[in-house]
Parts: structure tokens; C-alpha cells; sequence
């Protein structure tokens, strides 16, 4: 079977690539096939950003930035983008930008291996943040280079460079003419319809033909997850069918009473507009993956995929959220707890796709909090993910929706604990009768990221912080701690 | 915090030792042009291989049936124990591991045999199609059952001084006790990776990530069954090493060969991140058992301490790792009445091996519990009942394993530490916090280091180095050391800069290459730069000794007269640049290259008894940390740290400062996030970053303080430095005893916390 041609902008110039099988890995292209070894691979499941190069996309005229994983991310997808890798950002007279000036001023480079994949980090960081006038602060270092992993150097020379960018000459890209050379690629692929192994549809509808035509098609959108079926588990895929260029599928829509999140906007995307509506999220969203895999995965992805482990769907199902199911016999609207029939496994139709997440707006009184607990702070897997969404009106619990995960085979909503609670005087009886429930109604297993015994424990201790934290307690979770104001009170 | 503009480069009108001068491959990496293993251009033919990993923990290992594999697509052959042309079992020092298994496994994870395809991936997909018929057999994972059943790698070895029982015995205070710390994985970035090209006559070209070219070479001839010279193994960096490239590249190295050789074709194996997890040896996993009696003042009387150390299937470094955990078990505290029992216990798991600290962390850590313990059970402050027991300068100085601590700075070092950071109102402020603080607790621990310098086999302590002078004034050197990061060439390339008084920038570093210095030690034990850059200051120096008396001779003078400095030669009749006088010297038939040759002087000792002088010298350092944990779910955080460490006179501030930030962050690491979980039947399942956990950005504290000793180092050692690779690593212990000292302020009370401090080991010590 024919694969189409791949064309990509790199270096002021257009890339060809033709015959590259559908699961082949854009790391691989690279490596292998353009010999450009600056990229390096790491760990083979976008977890240590070793790979990380930045893409560039025509967003209405606009050139987005977006720092992503190689490893995992299929070649084909960066067909009508625009590419850059380490070796690209450096002068034509051998001259450093200043992500890599920075790095060396810093002292930002030891071994060195993981050194090109920061460095791309930070020139997406230049990119969005620098060029655009806005100073790099320490928490913002922190936040977009938890992708990047770093054995030798303790990092703090690696955040230093991210602050001192700013300080070198800019060195701008040439925008207005790689934004010309992506229309120019656009054209032509208007002119080829989507066919082949690697089906890139641009339409909704095209999307809903091919599917229903290749009901056997693997579905990816960012591949953060599908990336490791083909690196780890080496499975090789016939045909791909890649939904993040469907344009209906790309936006957030507002809605009076909701919110519709596409299912090919990137978490990056979607977890902006969920925080614009409840700002006590951002660490929740912040903590989930690192950047690059928040730039190319979907919110869309990560509820198909449905892994019990995967944190939107706990904050979703508290949410009330709805998904939307698509096909060309039409649509299904149903709440998203109710989309998954076992692990790993939902009620998607062979010619079915997620289109939607609908998301209700914030209600009058809303009390939302999202807890994480991992072994590490940042770009972590839950051992349990807690959401809880309730409302007390007159001193009574008069709402309550509870999304948990990694304490059951799917994401789940807690009923039993939101029967304990709703109805009932807001107290600390009450609390620790919603303790007790929620212990009782996940028989969570033991794996290599927490007991039974310690996820049962925690759980029922989340919602104690919960409900310490409904009486205005302060200063009692890690997440919001801070030693200056702790010695100041 | 650490800012490089403290210690920005200097003009090369300056020596260059002693300053921040940049990474000599900085520029080169930053920019993706420094080449790794993976990135050299592939010669035409070449082959990649995957490894058949054993999925049983023990077994028989009845037959293999790779015909399925063989039939795949881009498949070339499957190499097995029987095509090993040489000796079957590793050329190591206890001679028991076998290169691909023999008749039986002994870990899941081992390698049974090699696949070897047109593509890395092909190779991959097919390993996993090869069948192994295992007879499972019972296998031993935990380090206690491993003890009960006399299961050992090499025999227990007992250190005793004086008469620690009645110490015991008459003590006024007596705890006893027992603790588990984890293993660690190195978690390099760049994977083991090797490639084996063959030459005319059957030599052999390795390219190998590794610490250890010499063993390497030395591996794969006894392997492929010739003689050294046959081998060259070259590497000119390693992504990343911390002891994971010390034996274990050996192999991969191995493997390469062994498949090149039946393929006759250049072969390459990169292990998958998931494999090298599986495959490779980790940090020591440590348990211990301990009776400690002690005075009022918390000072020690008497210690019985029993150390597991849990080695996995083979011996590969294991002796020295667990001889070095007994002679670091003082850390910094004179223990008189002493009994140390070390077991090497045997376990079905990855073989362990070296790792930053090689053993001395998991001696000082548990030294540490007790001390922390002791302060606990009598309601003292820790630092004070630390400070009872240091090591005096007059009298109890002499460590339990015999040698005189001769260059204690402890003391002082301790005390300017205490006060920059302010320890005793900090405890007051926090103690005060805590108390009404219902969810959160701040805990605070300083805790000192001192770590002793040089291979405990005396013989590793040798190097050489060559340098090579061409007319146009630039100078190459090679040494038998290898960069992984740790700054090794940049400090090198400074110390021949000085030494021939030139700039920086004249002066290169190429390639480790044991076709250039044979017989070179492994870059380990935080010798590098003691060892190689003495090498390589001597052979600059014989150069230029040369060339003074050339000098001398045209001028009339003494050589001594001669003056070799920016980049100028200058006698008391005549000044020429560095230039002038090689391309004079060399048409007159100087030689301007020369070998140089490093032994370190005083040191001995008994691997009997391990009694001696096993160390030149000892670094010293101390680390002030500050935690906070939640009482609730045991999460924690890392909030301040403020650390002294003795570099002696810092050749290079920058890297310096890099190796203790970077040593502090991964030994952090090692105590709370990073955990190794085997599941019962040995099976590995942490076994990639998905699953284990290093420091990522968002774990550095918020304040992160460095500070440099200022005192050179008593021992004549080059430039007035101290090694700096491994020390700075155990300066984390005390985040270790600062998450004890705030879980103690939940409690009430004593604390028995494992290590790593996982959110659900805090918690557990909160309940227990």
C-alpha cells in the first residue's frame, strides 16, 4: 500500500520524504534516514525529552510554536508543518541561538545527551515566551521544562539558562516566510485527497468516511500513548488514521451552560480553557505529563484511551463532563462514566469516533478540588487521582460528583461516597461518613506505584483534606506551599 | 543561587586552572554536533541486535527456539552460549558470570542470546519471538531470606575494634534497630550502546560507551578468544555514566563482538531504555540490623552493625562496594568499640554494581539513622549528639579500619555551615510552626560527609597520559580516562595549559582509546582528574623540561631560568612565543611529545582485614536541608538547602559546583522518589521513566545554596584539588533526616522510615 508523501518545512527549505511506513517514528526519520543525529533518544517513551524538537504550525496566519516528543510521534504527522531540531536554530556562520549561548554561558551541559532536547525546550520557551516580550520566570522554567529529564547537572544551571535567553541578542526566525512555505504545502495537499496508510483527514466528514470505510484503522491523534504501542510493544499498524488536522474537531467552543472541547485539541489546549474557567486546576494541569507530551497528546486521546490511570477522566467525571460520539449515522451525546465498559475498553462503534467533550460551565458555589498523588511532583502517574466537585447550600451538601482514579480497572465516579454526602449537613461526621464510603467502594490492587493499603488509606484521606480545606484551612497541601509564606504567618 | 557569573571564565592571559572555564564540548553539544556512540556514521553493512531476555527469575534453561525469529523479515542470526568462540564465562575478577547463559538462568532480565537484523527494530520485534523452555526453579529476591539461606556472592567480612558488646552492655542509653534502603538505577540518558567493527586480520574495533576501555578490551578478546592487541576500544564521551558504565558497558561491548564476529559484519546494540533496566546492575539494595549503646551526651560506646548487602545473581563489583559500605560506615564519627558483619548475600536479580558513592552511602546512611535515633531518645538536638561523635584531631582519630584521619576539617566545617544557614533559629522558628501546624510538618537535618579518595585496590591507582606537541603550537592529549560529563577533559586540558603556560584553547582532548594508554583503570572512584590529570601534567611537564633545556642551552642559562607563561617562552636573553619555539625546537630535533605516569603515593591496606591506608585523602562536606511533609497522604517536599563541600583549591569552580548540585539532586533522588520495585517472582516493575522516577525541574528547592570550602588539600595532589564525583552525593542523606526530623514532629517521637522516602513510606512512618 502507498503512503503519501510526507513535506515539511525545515531549514527555509521543503523536506520530501516518500515511502515511510505508517508507524514509522518521526525520531526514526531523523536519525536514520536524514542522518541528523543532534536528536537523541533517550528512553523511547516520551517521558525523558532527549528527543524534544518544536513544530511549527500555521494557526490563522499565526506560526505556533509547539516543543514535542520525536520518539513517539509518528513521521507523518508533521506532514504541512514546519520542523526544527537542535542543529537547525544554529547560525549559517556557526553562530549559537541564544537557547543554546545560554545553555553554554550557564554551565547548562555535562554528559550532554539530554543537553539538545532542553535546548529545544527552550527555544519553544523563546518562541512563546521571549520573543513575545515576556520575562521567563523561575515557575515558569520549571513548569515548561518538566519534560526534559537531566541526570547530571540538579538542573538549577538549566533554569538559570532559561532566564538568561533574554539578555543575549534576539535571533528571530524568518516567520513571514515559513508561513508562505506552509501555505504553499497546504495548497498543494488540498490537491491530493486523503488516501493511502496514513489517512490525514482535514474534515469531519472526511474523517467519518474513512473511518467507517477503515473501520481497522488505528486511530492517534498526538500518540503520546499509541507512540509506545509501536516502540515498546513493536506493534506495526496497516493503516493509521490521524484525526488532529480535522478542522471542526481543533477548537474549544463556548457554549452558555458548556463548553465543547474538540477531540483534536492538545492538553496543552484544552487544560488552558479548563483553568480559564476554574483557575484552582492549573496545578492539576500543570502536573499532568510534561509539556511536550501536553503539546502533541489530546484531551480527545486521553479519554478514548481510557486508562485507569490517566488523570482527566477522574477531574472530567466530576465534572459532569459529556462526551460526544460521532459517526456518519449520526451522533451520541452520554455522560462520560458511562463510556467505558472495562479496562482499556468503551462503547465506541467500529465506525464510531470521540468528537466532543462537553464540559459544563461552573455553578453558583462550586467547590472543586483536584488531588494528585505521585511518586514524583511533576510529569508523573497517578497512584490516585481524587476529584472532587460538591456545593453546600444552607450548610448542606446540595451537589456532589466524585471522579477517581487509579483505584479501579476504568476512571470512575464514586457514588456510594456522593450518596454519603449529598443531602447531608456539610460536617465533620458527614466528611468522615464520605471517608469511610469511598474506601469501601474501591478495592484498589497493588502495583509498583502504591499498596492497596496505602491507595484505600489515601483516598479516604483526601477527602478528610477536602473537607479541611472547605473550612478554610490554609497552608495543609504541598501543592500550594510556599516556605516564605509559611515563616511569614 | 550557584550563578555562573561568580565564576565566569577568565582571559586565557590567566593560568586556567582554577577558573570556570566552559566544558571543552559545550559548544559542540549544545548545538547537537558532539557524537555520541549512536550518532557515529554508520559503516556500510551494518547489523543491529537485540538481547533475548530470560522471563523466568531461576531456572534450567532446557533449549531455545528461535525459528520463529529467524524466519522474520531483516533477520540474520541468533548467537547463543555455543557460537562464543573464547571463554564462555566473563573475564571478570570472580570468573562467574557467564557472557549469554549457559544451562541455567539466574535472573529475569538475563541475557540467553542475541538477535541480529538489518534494523534495530527488526532485531527488537524478533527477540521477543525466540522461546525459551525454562524449568522454572525457586528463586530468592528478598536480601533477609537471601541471608537465612547462606546465599552469597563472595563471604561475609567482619571489621571488629575493641570490645563493642560491653560497650553495649555498660552503656547508660541502648537502641537497637533495623532498616532497609533501596537500590537505585543510573538512569544515564544515553543507553549502554556498543559497536563492533571488523578489521583486517581479525582485530577488532569497539566503540563503547564505557568507564573501563581497558576492561572492555580485555573482556572482548577473552571473549572472542584473542589477544588484547587485536582489540582497540575507543570512546570519546558517555552520556551519562555514575558507575552504570563501569562493568556493565563491558558487556553490551561483549555481545556487539560476539555477534560481529558469527555475522562478520559491523555490528551495533543500543539497549532499549526498558532492556537496559532489565538487563543492567543497580545501586546496592541495602538492609541492616544494628545495636548501638551510648552516653548522656549521645556519644557512642559501643556499635554491632550487620550490613546486607543485596548483590543479585554475580559478584561483578560487589567485594569493593560492600568493603567500601564498611569503611564508610563511620561517615564522619569515631566509632572505638565497633563490630562491622558485611554480607554479600546472592539474590535472583540484576547483578549490582557500581554507582556514585560505590557503597559509601549505604555505609554512612545508616550511621546517620542511628545518630538520629540516639538525639531522638534523648530529646537532643541532632547536630549537637553528631558533633559528640566526630573525629578529634589529637585523640580519636584513627578510623575502625586503622588509618589516622590526618586532614579533619569537620569541625569548622560544621560550625560555618550551622551558622550561614542559620540552624538553631530555624529549628526554634519550625518547632514553633509545627505545633500548630495540624496537616503539614517542616523538618530540618544537617548531616556531614567524609569521603574517602582513591580505588580501595591499590593497583587501580595508576595512570597515564600522553601529550603531543605539534609546530604549530597547538597540543593534543590523550589520557586513560573517559568524559561523561563530569568535566574530566576540561580539567585536564587546564592543567597541560598551565603546565606548558598556554591558552586553554591550544590544547585538545581526544578520544579514550586503549590503543593509546593501555592497562588505564576505570574512570571511577572520583579519581579522574587526581590520576589522569597528574598523568598529563607530568608528560606536559617532561615536554617542556625538554624544552627549557633547549632554551637554556641557546640562551646560557639554567633551565629553571626559563619562564613558560601566556603563551610566551622567555629566558633572560631573548622572549618568543610558544609557536616560535616549537617550530625552532622541532627542526633541532626535540622531541615535543611525551608519556606522563601517575601512581598515587602512601596508600596500602590489607583486602583481608580491610585494614590500612586505603585512602590518600578524604573530602569533606556538609549539607543543610529543610522538608515539609503531609501528614496525610506522606507526600513531601525539599523546601532549602544549604551546602559546604571541600573541593580543596578548585581547579574549576563552575564544574565543581555542577558535581555537588548534580550529586545532591541524584542522591535526593535516591532517598525519595526513585524506587526499584521486584515483584516476588523477581520481575523488575519499574523499568523505565515511566515508572521510575529521577528528579525532573519542579524538585529543585527552592533555595539551593553552594558554597566551597577554602582550604587547599593537605595532600600534594594536582592544583591543591579534591575529588568531587562521588562526595557531594550523600550530602542528601540529610533530606533523608530532615523528612525523619519533621515525621518525628507528627509523631512525638522515634522514627523507623526506609529509604526511598515515597509518599507511602513517609505515611507508613507516620503510622507505624
Amino acid at each position: 500500500m502507498e503512503s503519501r508523501t510526507i513535506r515539511f518545512v525545515r531549514r527555509g527549505e521543503l523536506v520530501s520524504l516518500t515511502n515511510v511506513p505508517p508507524d514509522r517514528t518521526l525520531l526514526e526519520v531523523l536519525r536514520e534516514d536524514l542522518a541528523c543525529t543532534g536528536t537523541k533518544e533517550g528512553c523511547g517513551e516520551g517521558d525523558c525529552g532527549a528527543c524534544t524538537v518544536v513544530l511549527g504550525e500555521n494557526v490563522g496566519g499565526q506560526l505556533q510554536y509547539k516543543a514535542i516528543n520525536s520518539c513517539i510521534r509518528l513521521a507523518h504527522s508533521v506532514d504541512g508543518l514546519a520542523l526544527w531540531t537542535v542543529e537547525d536554530i544554529v547560525g549559517a556562520d556557526g553562530s549559537l541561538h541564544p537557547a543554546q549561548e545560554a545553555m553554554v554561558q550557564c554551565h547548562g551541559s555535562q554528559c550532554g545527551f539530554c543537553t539538545p532536547g532542553f535546548v529545544m525546550s527552550l527555544f519553544g520557551m523563546y518562541q512563546n515566551h521571549t520573543c513575545q516580550g515576556e520575562a521567563i520566570s523561575r515557575e515558569l522554567a520549571q513548569e515548561e521544562l518538566s519534560g526534559n529529564l537531566c541526570r547530571c547537572t540538579g538542573y538549577r544551571p538549566i533554569l538559570d539558562a532559561a532566564q538568561q535567553m533574554q539578555a543575549l541578542p534576539e535571533v528571530a526566525v524568518d516567520e513571514p516566510a515559513v508561513l508562505e512555505q506552509l501555505e504553499e504545502l497546504a495548497a498543494r495537499r488540498a490537491q491530493v485527497p486523503a488516501t493511502g496508510n496514513y489517512l490525514l483527514p482535514e474534515t469531519l466528514s472526511e474523517l467519518l468516511f474513512l473511518r467507517a470505510q477503515h473501520p481497522q484503522a488505528q486511530i492517534v491523534a498526538g500518540c503520546t500513548d499509541v507512540g509506545l504501542w509501536v516502540t515498546k510493544m513493536h506493534m506495526q499498524f496497516e493503516r493509521v488514521l490521524d484525526v488532529t488536522r480535522v478542522r471542526e474537531l481543533r477548537a474549544v467552543e463556548d457554549y452558555p451552560n458548556h463548553i465543547a472541547i474538540g477531540a483534536s485539541v492538545t492538553l496543552t489546549d484544552a487544560y488552558a480553557a479548563l483553568v480559564a474557567e476554574r483557575p484552582q486546576l492549573k496545578t492539576f494541569a500543570n502536573r499532568f505529563a510534561g509539556l511536550p507530551v501536553r503539546n502533541s497528546g489530546t484531551l480527545g486521546g486521553n479519554v478514548a484511551n481510557g486508562s485507569p490511570i490517566g488523570d482527566s477522566m477522574p477531574l472530567l467525571i466530576a465534572l459532569g463532563a459529556h462526551v460526544v460520539l460521532l459517526s456518519q449515522r449520526g451522533h451520541r451525546d452520554i455522560p462520560l462514566e458511562t463510556f467505558y465498559t472495562g479496562y482499556r475498553k468503551n462503547v465506541l462503534a467500529p465506525d464510531e469516533v470521540v468528537g466532543w467533550i462537553k464540559v459544563p460551565r461552573p455553578a453558583e458555589g462550586e467547590l472543586l478540588r483536584a488531588y494528585k498523588i505521585s511518586k514524583r511532583y511533576d510529569d508523573d502517574i497517578s497512584a490516585v487521582c481524587l476529584v472532587i466537585n460538591a456545593a453546600v447550600e444552607d450548610g448542606v451538601v446540595a451537589r456532589v460528583r466524585i471522579g477517581a482514579g487509579g483505584v479501579a480497572a476504568t476512571p470512575a465516579r464514586a457514588v456510594q461516597a456522593e450518596a454519603a454526602l449529598l443531602g447531608q449537613p456539610w460536617t465533620a461526621e458527614t466528611a468522615r461518613k464520605a471517608t469511610a464510603a469511598l474506601r469501601a467502594e474501591f478495592q484498589p490492587i497493588s502495583d509498583m506505584r502504591a499498596s492497596s493499603a496505602y491507595r484505600s488509606e489515601v483516598l479516604g484521606n483526601l477527602m478528610q483534606r477536602f473537607w479541611l480545606e472547605s473550612r478554610g484551612l490554609a497552608q495543609i497541601n504541598l501543592e500550594s506551599f510556599r516556605l516564605a509564606e509559611a515563616t511569614a504567618s | 543561587m550557584n550563578a555562573p557569573e561568580k565564576f565566569l571564565a577568565r582571559s586565557a592571559a590567566r593560568p586556567a586552572a582554577g577558573h570556570s572555564h566552559f566544558h571543552e564540548s559545550a559548544r559542540a553539544q549544545v548545538a547537537g554536533a558532539a557524537t555520541y556512540i549512536d550518532d557515529i556514521p554508520e559503516v556500510k553493512g551494518t547489523l543491529h541486535a537485540a538481547p533475548i531476555l530470560s522471563n523466568v527469575a531461576r531456572g534450567r534453561l532446557r533449549g531455545v527456539d528461535a525459528s520463529a525469529a529467524l524466519a522474520m523479515a531483516g533477520v540474520k542470526d541468533v548467537i547463543l552460549a555455543r557460537d562464543i568462540p573464547g571463554d564462555t564465562v566473563l573475564a571478570t575478577f570472580t570468573h562467574d558470570e557467564p557472557v549469554l547463559a549457559l544451562d541455567t538462568v539466574e535472573f529475569l532480565g538475563q541475557v540467553v542470546g542475541i538477535v541480529v537484523a538489518e534494523t534495530v527494530m527488526q532485531a527488537r520485534r524478533a527477540a521477543r519471538k525466540v522461546k525459551l523452555d525454562i524449568e522454572a526453579l525457586p528463586a530468592i529476591v528478598d536480601v533477609r531470606e537471601a541471608l537465612k539461606a547462606e546465599s552469597f556472592v563472595l563471604p561475609p567480612v567482619t571489621v571488629r575494634r575493641g570490645e563493642p558488646e560491653q560497650g553495649i552492655a555498660n552503656a547508660p542509653h541502648k537502641l537497637s534497630g533495623s532498616l532497609d534502603v533501596g537500590g537505585q538505577e543510573h538512569f544515564y540518558l544515553e543507553g549502554q550502546v556498543g559497536y563492533a567493527l571488523p578489521l583486517e586480520q581479525d582485530q577488532w574495533w569497539i566503540y563503547s560507551s564505557t568507564q573501563h576501555p581497558g576492561e572492555v578490551q580485555h573482556w572482548v578478546a577473552h571473549a572472542l578468544g584473542l589477544e588484547s592487541h587485536a582489540v582497540k576500544v575507543e570512546c570519546r564521551r558517555m552520556g551519562g555514566g555514575f558507575g552504570g558504565k563501569e562493568t556493565q558497558a563491558g558487556h553490551v561491548a561483549v555481545w556487539a563482538a560476539l555477534a560481529a564476529r558469527k555475522t562478520k559484519k559491523p555490528v551495533k546494540l543500543r539497549l532499549d531504555r526498558d532492556d537496559d533496566f532489565m538487563v543492567t546492575g543497580k545501586r546496592h539494595p541495602f538492609a541492616y540490623d544494628w545495636e548501638v549503646g551510648f552516653d548522656d551526651d549521645g556519644r557512642i560506646t559501643g556499635l554491632k552493625l550487620a550490613l546486607l548487602a543485596n548483590c543479585g545473581w554475580s559478584a561483578d563489583l560487589s567485594g569493593p562496594v560492600a568493603d567500601r559500605a564498611v569503611f564508610h560506615a563511620d561517615n564522619a564519627y569515631f566509632l572505638g568499640d565497633v563490630e562491622i558483619v558485611s554480607y554479600r548475600c546472592k539474590t535472583n536479580v540484576q547483578s549490582h554494581t557500581a554507582f556514585r558513592g560505590f557503597g559509601g552511602p549505604q555505609g554512612m546512611i545508616v550511621t546517620e539513622a542511628i545518630l538520629g535515633d540516639i538525639a531522638r531518645a534523648l530529646g537532643k538536638d541532632p547536630l549537637d549528639v553528631r558533633r559528640a561523635n566526630l573525629y578529634g584531631i589529637e585523640d580519636r582519630n584513627v578510623t575502625h579500619y586503622d588509618m589516622q584521619v590526618e586532614d579533619n576539617i569537620l569541625a569548622p566545617l560544621l560550625a560555618r555551615l550551622e551558622e550561614n544557614a542559620s540552624y538553631r533559629k530555624r529549628r526554634a522558628e519550625i518547632a514553633r510552626w509545627n505545633a500548630g501546624s495540624q496537616v503539614i510538618k517542616r523538618g530540618l537535618a544537617i548531616t556531614p560527609v567524609k569521603f574517602g579518595i582513591s580505588f580501595t585496590a591499590t593497583f587501580f591507582n595508576q595512570a597515564g597520559a600522553l601529550v603531543h606537541c605539534y609546530t604549530d603550537g597547538s597540543v593534543q592529549v590523550n589520557h586513560g580516562g573517559t568524559e561523561m560529563g563530569q568535566g574530566l577533559h576540561t580539567k585536564v586540558c587546564q592543567i597541560v595549559a598551565d603546565e606548558l603556560g598556554i591558552p586553554f584553547e591550544r590544547v585538545r582532548i581526544t578520544a579514550t582509546d586503549t590503543s593509546k594508554i593501555p592497562n588505564a583503570s576505570a574512570t571511577a572512584a572520583s579519581s579522574g582528574t587526581d590520576l589522569n590529570g597528574r598523568a598529563a601534567q607530568f608528560a606536559a611537564r617532561q615536554v617542556r623540561e625538554r624544552l627549557a633545556a633547549y632554551v637554556a642551552e641557546k640562551q646560557n642559562c639554567r633551565p629553571e631560568q626559563v619562564i613558560f607563561a601566556h603563551g610566551q617562552v622567555s629566558g633572560p636573553e631573548a622572549v618568543m612565543t610558544w609557536e616560535q619555539l616549537l617550530d625552532d625546537a622541532y627542526h633541532s630535533r626535540v622531541q615535543l611529545w611525551s608519556d606522563g605516569f601517575y601512581k598515587t603515593p602512601k596508600i596500602h591496606y590489607d583486602k583481608h582485614t580491610l585494614t590500612g591506608r586505603p585512602f590518600y585523602y578524604f573530602a569533606y562536606g556538609a549539607a543543610c536541608t529543610e522538608v515539609a511533609i503531609d501528614t496525610l497522604t506522606g507526600e513531601n517536599r525539599v523546601l532549602k538547602v544549604d551546602i559546604l563541600h571541600d573541593v580543596g583549591k578548585s581547579l574549576n569552580p563552575a564544574i565543581d559546583v555542577g558535581q555537588i548540585e548534580g550529586g545532591f539532586i541524584q542522591g535526593m533522588g535516591w532517598l525519595t522518589t526513585e524506587q526499584l520495585v521486584w515483584n516476588d517472582k523477581g520481575y523488575l516493575a519499574t523499568h523505565a521513566p515511566s515508572t521510575y522516577k529521577i528528579p525532573a525541574t519542579g524538585d529543585v528547592p527552592e533555595h539551593f545554596k553552594v558554597e566551597l570550602w577554602h582550604e587547599a588539600n593537605r595532600e600534594d595532589n594536582v592544583g591543591g584539588s579534591k575529588a568531587v564525583g562521588e562526595p557531594p552525593f550523600m550530602l542528601a542523606i540529610s533530606v533523608w533526616e530532615a523528612l525523619r526530623d519533621a515525621a518525628a514532629a507528627a509523631n512525638l517521637g522515634s522514627v523507623r522510615m526506609d529509604a526511598p522516602a515515597t509518599a507511602e513510606t513517609v505515611l507508613k512512618a507516620l503510622r507505624a
